[in-house]
């Protein structure tokens, strides 16, 4: 069990998770995505409201135009390009997650490697997914300007970083306290602290609102099928991994018995 | 007595114990290191912003990975 198989084992898992995220988003969310992308394009027909989503071609600063005359043609982004994105982040993910399961081995309480993984995981999913997602929810194209995308991108990031920090606090917290008092304190001291800290950042960030008047059933649509793309990649980065590594321990298991037996002979 | 010198460790048991498995921080950090770059920098590259920071100039990454990032909910517009 080095390092070598938890890493070798999280790429290989992050690279299922982007096929499996790329299958979720290309059936469940394109059709959000093209929904907006038409509203957008109706709307732009009509009046330029000057978020920077005009048609015009001069008009490259203030934005990028989604219509068929979009440096990269819609069928583009929403396959290959879409692919690109979701196998680099799972590999990217995977790999990490990888490296932070050999780190979690024989360090989170009793667990045993398969549950080790599995947590570190789901710890993973939670912090950097799942708590910026309620934050900071994901936003379909036509929403959001193009001249607020830098701070939007600073807060977010500045979330998610706090969100990773905390969780990586609250797993030391709870290891310390398990220490000293025993598992179920040591577990419930690192859960209410990462709670805390995350509500008191949540409450700190400032609120993003830019929707407008955009639809709120195709926002909620896409919003669904966004965190459905998300959960997909975090599902199989644990599942695969666990599944591997879970198979790596049985035969480093089965070859110490062995030489236990040998060497009891 | 042979059986004595041998592990506590039942043959056909569960194997060694969980704590037993630890690999060395130092032996982990500089995977740790360059793995949490890696993601940082693909991060950035997917989730860039207008092209602004991406090598190659422009916005080719950025319009190419578009359907990604909205979906896997980092900022855009």
């Amino acid at each position: 069990m080095s390092t070598r198989t938890f890493l070798v084992h999280g790429l290989v898992a992050g690279l299922l998770a982007g096929l499996a995220a790329f299958v979720v988003a290309y059936t469940v969310g394109e059709p959000q995505v093209d929904r907006a992308i038409a509203l957008e394009e109706a709307a732009g027909a009509t009046a330029t409201d000057g978020h920077g989503h005009a048609h015009d071609h001069d008009d490259a600063s203030a934005g990028h135009s989604h219509g068929e005359d979009a440096a990269v043609s819609r069928t583009t982004q929403s396959t290959l390009g879409l692919a690109t994105g979701t196998l680099a982040i799972g590999v990217v993910l995977g790999g990490l997650t990888g490296l932070l399961a050999a780190l979690g081995l024989g360090r989170l309480g009793g667990l045993r490697p398969a549950g080790s993984t599995a947590l570190v995981a789901l710890l993973g999913a939670v912090s950097f997914s799942v708590v910026p997602f309620l934050k900071y929810p994901a936003t379909p194209p036509a929403v959001g300007s193009g001249e607020t995308i830098d701070s939007r991108t600073a807060v977010y990031f500045g979330f998610l970083a706090v969100s990773v920090a905390a969780v990586v606090l609250a797993v030391a917290l709870a290891r310390r306290v398990a220490r000293q008092w025993g598992g179920v304190p040591g577990v419930l001291a690192g859960v209410a602290a990462y709670v805390v800290a995350v509500a008191v950042a949540a409450v700190a960030f400032p609120k993003v609102d830019e929707l407008g008047d955009f639809p709120a059933g195709i926002l909620w649509d896409f919003r669904v099928a966004s965190l459905l793309t998300l959960l997909a990649m975090w599902a199989v980065i644990g599942a695969v991994l666990t599944l591997l590594v879970d198979r790596a321990w049985q035969r480093h298991s089965a070859v110490q018995a062995r030489r236990e037996l040998a060497a009891s002979l | 007595m042979a059986h004595a010198i041998s592990s506590p460790t039942p043959i056909s048991g569960t194997g060694p114990a969980p704590s037993d498995l630890a690999i060395p921080i130092r032996e982990l950090t500089p995977w740790l290191v360059l793995g949490a770059l890696l993601a940082m920098s693909v991060l950035v590259l997917i989730s860039s912003v207008q092209g602004a920071i991406t090598i190659p100039e422009g916005t080719a990454i950025h319009e190419w990975v578009h359907d990604g990032r909205h979906l896997l909910g980092f900022p855009c517009h």
